[in-house]
């Protein structure tokens, strides 16, 4: 227990690196989620071709492998630079990387709640004279979206355990880090383990029961 | 019919053509519409009239053939078509009158979003026209909220909102319980008197009495024959139209 309050102070800047890496992943995974879905159903077949391969290499790549790619491929290979000073720019990097990957499920998950939308709602939208452009932003998604809010706070919270791994794009200052390194200097600490998982949890947790609530409260009745 | 001054027909089909795989829905159909005329097109179920109703603003793509509204064939995509859907009404079977949306809001997305109407100016016409169809008290409520009458009576403002030349109902009373069939019928009555064209997909022969100017019976994906009402209902001239009307007429 002494180490855990030794270490907690230190432990908590970790862990609110931890919930700065998912505000950032949530905001931008859920636009580029969107813009991806809007291409696999869209009628041009480049770009659903294009959101497809997008999905099904990036959903089936695991994070540690996409976030290396962000920190050695896109930054030091190709010099995509987000910041001269090392560790915000680490930050960001794992911050693109964790969206970038999230984006594919949060697009998978609209992309189910765009099939619980009648094909007469499409249909009727379009005799309005809508675009396709319209009726998806106005009628079709936002549909869509209330369908799948549920799915999308798993989505979240498999987001937020994600950034555990930030240390795999070049990142050492989350809370999972901190803990190995506290675990290098007096070895393995049951309450130090115990004390970040109920962080985690007093995120994830009231994310779990609010999007379920708000799922409930938002469901389009048909 | 209406004279109105303008001799081209609003809508021209012309040797029109679809299949669904191998069936043949639409064989080699020729049809006018002429301005302010009220078509009815009947019919056994799969005979394809809902098809060449939903051909004309291209909710159905055809194979060959053409299709002319208001002297401009048919645009394929993108905006024209566009524009073109927003000159054409669309009654559905199903309402489908947008869910997450209200009434009030349901007229006036078309005017506001593909017009550019004002948002004053649309609510205000969308509460005449509500009116009009018997659905103001309602207009704050959402579609689920309405029977299936005044759904799709919400569907028909929706439509007017648009100030459309034509309006196309595709079968507009099949899915409703039968004493809500009156009211939507008499709204679609009101406005043949008023001088919309329109055509009408359905099996109300009691409207085609009372409304059409011309009926046309469509079996097998052909138009079998084009009659007045009255003529069509005491004197068919094709066996396949009368074998139909005597099932349908004798209960």
């Amino acid at each position: 227990m002494e180490d855990l309050i030794r270490y907690a102070p230190d432990l908590a800047l970790g862990f609110l690196e931890n919930i700065k890496l998912s505000i950032v992943g949530a905001i931008t995974s859920l636009i580029l989620g969107t813009v991806l879905v809007a291409m696999r159903v869209s009628p041009t077949p480049v770009l659903r071709a294009a959101g497809t391969i997008y999905v099904n290499v990036v959903r089936n790549t695991p994070l540690t492998l996409v976030l290396a790619f962000s920190a050695l491929g896109l930054s030091d290979q190709l010099g995509l630079v987000f910041s001269s000073v090392p560790s915000v720019n680490s930050f960001w990097i794992v911050a693109m990387g964790l969206s970038a990957y999230t984006a594919a499920f949060v697009c998978e998950a609209l992309r189910s709640g765009i099939n619980t939308v009648p094909l007469g709602q499409a249909e009727a939208a379009r005799a309005i004279g809508l675009t396709f452009m319209q009726s998806l932003r106005m009628i079709i998604l936002p549909q869509a979206f209330r369908a799948v809010i549920a799915p999308l706070g798993s989505v979240m919270i498999a987001m937020i355990k994600n950034t555990t791994v930030a240390v795999a794009g070049g990142y050492a200052f989350d809370s999972a880090n901190k803990m190995k390194e506290a675990f290098d200097q007096v070895g393995a600490s049951i309450p130090i383990f115990l004390g970040i998982v109920v962080a985690f949890m007093c995120v994830t947790l009231p994310i779990g029961y609010f999007t379920g609530w708000l799922a409930k409260r938002l469901a389009v009745v048909r | 019919m209406t004279e109105n001054g303008d001799a081209t027909p609003l809508v021209q089909l012309e040797n029109v053509n679809k299949h669904f795989g191998a069936l043949h829905v639409l064989k080699n159909i020729n049809l006018t519409v002429s301005r302010g005329e009220v078509l009815v097109v009947i019919g056994p179920s799969g005979g394809g009239k809902s098809t060449l109703c939903r051909a004309i603003n291209r909710l159905e793509t055809i194979d060959d053939g053409k299709i002319i509204f208001d002297g401009q064939v048919l645009p394929a995509e993108g905006k024209a078509l566009a524009r073109l859907r927003s000159e054409v009404g669309m009654v559905f079977q199903s309402f489908n009158l947008f869910a997450h949306k209200t009434i009030r809001e349901n007229v006036t997305l078309g005017p506001t979003k593909v017009r550019g109407v004002a948002k004053d100016a649309a609510g205000k016409r969308a509460m005449e026209l509500l009116e009009r169809v018997g659905i103001a008290a309602q207009a704050d409520k959402y579609p689920a909220q309405l029977s299936g009458g005044q759904q799709q009576r919400v569907a028909i403002a929706r439509a007017l909102a648009m100030d459309p030349k034509m309006i196309l109902f595709d079968e507009p009373t099949s899915a409703l319980d039968p004493e809500m069939v009156q009211e939507v019928l008499d709204v679609m009555v009101g406005l043949a008197r008023d001088g919309m064209t329109m055509m009408v997909v359905t099996h109300e022969m009691g409207f085609a009495r009372r409304a059409a100017h011309r009926v046309v019976f469509m079996a097998d994906g052909q138009i079998v024959e084009e009659n007045t009402p009255d003529e069509f209902f005491t004197n068919a001239q094709t066996d396949r139209a009368r074998d139909f009307l005597s099932k349908i007429l004798t209960h």
